[in-house]
């Protein structure tokens, strides 16, 4: 890719990420002023806490698409870990052993759809989708019908509860520092310029000394993970351990990421962009639901969203390459650029 | 290279920790029969006072949130509430998801009506723990809550209205299909979905009764599910059939499974030699009882249902009653009703359906 195409889309997507920023802060100051009891602290930590399970995966998923891969089988390892943490509870297990035993599994949730992807060269897309289909089942095989409730309260209150009458969950505690982990590996670290580089042109990466596959590998088994940890935390936000928690999260998280400003196709997106993307998502949908929008509407709205998400950088894009391209046309040949 | 190296120091590190922590939790730590012994402790919370004489106020805002919207079965009840809290001087209005097993979507829709600070909220709840956080909280904030037709754990909420005793409801299922196939024979169930609290309380009480001596010829083959969803009920159904040719006798206790399942058997050869029972409206299920499809079936009236639930929710916030076991109030022309154990309220004995009574039923 010439420079100054690079140059052009990075500015789109840099742009791209600030108007959905802005778009969040002006619905947060539009909705504090004028939405009865949007305002409220209680209402904020209700939002937060909602969203909080979309924004947990986005963190990997983020890294994920830029790496030009895609995991949709997330929503099903966190139902599996919470349908694990259930039946093991049920046993008579500890829940302090319960827990790290439930994060071990999304790490071998992601390992196998990492190795199924990287040793044996299949799409991510494709792998991902079949183990969505295999988590779940096993899920509903692990604990069937059963919801279990009964967890300990003081987990169940770490679970949905909030700082005294602040507006934090104290879910949101951990989540921020692994924001703060996410933002350094991703924008500061050489891990995270791989990342970008592999999404750009994963045969270049290779040439120039990346190992792809291992990076990807790692990637995929941090998304398992996180996606483990986010069941255990929907299990006591929600204070329900079923085989069919976090349904079509995935489904969630790829639209807030895209609406971030992540490109679908890899090498371009900022972890801001993604984090703005799920909280413009999670307030909007707070919002309607104040406003008593149905919720026939709110898919309504939410899909509309994502097809402009996608469309607008392409468009921009399109429109400041053809600019590129007149311009190039009228001035006279520069100096070839260095490669 | 260094990534391996420091990968593989990486993955050393997490296997140790994840033993470590696993060993030393595994002989100490928090189990079910603390938790349990914990929250027993804690469960007895003292009600409020009631005053069965006080005066029924007006212009209080009452919010249904049912399972699912636009669930046939629940707008008849969801209406019924309006005709009751209009009759109050009162205000109704309806929100929900649009699937019956949103649990974390029911979740937001209590909080969201805690901010709107309605008087009461009358809720089906999809789980019987997963609302109890922000029931718990509304209730706090001064919501009167009351479950109808699905109850949640009995602390998260005020009272629990119920359709008809979940016993009588599962047993006289199995008392009805018996009856219609000669004490003899293969039987399957038609069930929603499978985490659905009243569905599966129902079948409980069908194994249970199908212990009896009198059932010894009768076999429950299996439990299929079609999630309260048409096409997938009709295809359990098909399914069942084919895996069981000698099938007699079909179960179906919610209003969309034994509609479809009527809806396949009469179109074919299994017509009138397939027995199905279970619960239904009279108005999805008139015609399959005129055509011979079905013999009987049974339903509680669910516009009384939620009627009764918008008059509980209405007292409960006039402070008439508290919930606790005991108490008694009027619910307009529905008559007076008491209030049980664990603060349940019962519409009364379920109806059976057949072609001589069908006609007086519009719902």
């Amino acid at each position: 890719m010439p420079d100054s195409l690079k140059a052009d889309s990075l500015k789109s997507a840099v742009r791209w990420d600030t108007a959905v920023g802005a778009l969040l802060i002006v619905l947060l100051l539009c909705s504090f002023s004028f939405v009865d009891n949007f305002g409220n602290a209680l209402n904020v930590s209700f939002l937060i806490g909602n969203t909080l399970p979309i924004a947990l995966i986005a963190l990997p998923m983020t890294m994920l698409v830029i790496s030009g891969e895609v995991d949709l089988s997330v929503g099903s390892t966190a139902g599996l870990s919470g349908a694990v943490m259930g039946a093991l509870w049920n046993n008579g297990m500890a829940i302090e052993t319960i827990i790290p035993l439930c994060l071990l599994l999304g790490v071998v949730c992601g390992l196998v759809n990492g190795l199924l992807v990287t040793r044996l060269g299949l799409p991510s897309l494709a792998v991902t989708i079949g183990t969505m289909a295999a988590y779940r089942g096993i899920a509903q095989i692990v604990l069937g019908s059963d919801s279990v409730t009964d967890f300990p309260s003081q987990y169940l209150d770490f679970g949905a509860g909030r700082f005294g009458d602040t507006f934090v969950p104290y879910a949101a505690l951990p989540f921020v520092i692994l924001l703060a982990i996410a933002v350094v590996v991703l924008h500061a670290t050489r891990v995270g310029r791989s990342l970008f580089a592999i999404g750009a042109n994963e045969e270049a990466a290779r040439f120039a000394g990346v190992r792809v596959k291992r990076l990807k590998l790692s990637m995929f088994v941090t998304t398992g993970l996180l996606s483990a940890l986010t069941g255990v935390f929907w299990a006591l936000h929600y204070a329900s351990a079923r085989y069919d928690n976090a349904t079509g999260l995935e489904l969630s998280v790829i639209a807030a990421v895209l609406l971030g400003g992540i490109d679908f196709d890899g090498g371009r997106g900022t972890l801001g962009g993604a984090i703005a993307g799920v909280f413009l998502l999670g307030s909007l949908q707070n919002v309607m639901s104040l406003l008593n929008v149905s919720a026939q509407s709110q898919i309504v709205v939410t899909g509309v969203l994502l097809v402009i998400s996608v469309l607008a950088p392409r468009v921009g894009r399109q429109i400041a390459r053809s600019r590129a391209r007149r311009r190039t046309a009228a001035a006279p040949p520069p100096a070839p650029a260095a490669g | 290279m260094s990534v391996t190296a420091r990968t593989r120091r990486l993955t050393a590190a997490l296997a140790v920790t994840t033993a470590l922590v696993v060993g030393a939790t595994a002989c100490g730590g928090t189990t079910k029969d603390d938790a349990n012994a914990a929250d027993k402790s804690a469960a007895k919370s003292a009600a409020g006072k009631a005053d069965p004489n006080a005066a029924t106020k007006k212009g209080l805002t009452v919010a249904f949130l049912p399972k699912q919207v636009n669930n046939p079965y629940f707008t008849t009840s969801d209406n019924g509430g309006k005709k009751a809290l209009q009759e109050l001087g009162s205000t109704y209005k309806e929100v929900g998801t649009s699937s019956g097993t949103d649990t974390s979507g029911q979740v937001s829709y209590v909080n969201t009506l805690t901010q709107q600070q309605v008087d009461g909220i009358a809720v089906s709840a999809q789980d019987p723990g997963a609302l109890c956080t922000a029931l718990k909280q509304a209730m706090k904030n001064g919501v009167s809550v009351v479950t109808y037709d699905s109850d949640t754990k009995a602390d998260c909420r005020n009272v629990f209205v119920s359709q008809a005793s979940a016993e009588d409801l599962g047993r006289t299922q199995v008392q009805q299909i018996a009856k219609q196939i000669g004490n003899k024979g293969e039987i399957a169930i038609l069930s929603a979905a499978q985490t659905a609290t009243n569905q599966n309380t129902w079948i409980d009480y069908m194994k249970d009764e199908l212990k009896k001596p009198e059932y010894k010829d009768i076999k429950l083959v299996t439990t299929a599910y079609g999630d309260d969803d048409a096409q997938k009920s009709f295809q359990q159904t098909q399914g069942l059939l084919q895996e069981h040719p000698k099938l007699k006798g079909i179960i179906s206790p919610t209003t969309v499974g034994i509609k479809a399942a009527a809806q396949y058997l009469s179109g074919s050869k299994y017509k009138g030699k397939v027995k199905l029972t279970g619960l239904g409206t009279p108005n999805d299920m008139r015609a399959y009882v005129k055509n011979g499809t079905v013999d009987a079936f049974e339903l509680w009236d669910p516009a009384k249902l939620g009627a009764l639930a918008a008059h509980t929710a209405v007292a409960l916030e006039s402070g008439q009653i508290s919930g606790k076991e005991g108490e008694t109030y009027k619910a307009g022309d529905l008559g007076e009703f008491t209030i049980g154990k664990d603060g349940v309220v019962s519409l009364g004995k379920p109806t059976v359906f057949d072609k001589k009574n069908i006609d007086q039923y519009k719902f």
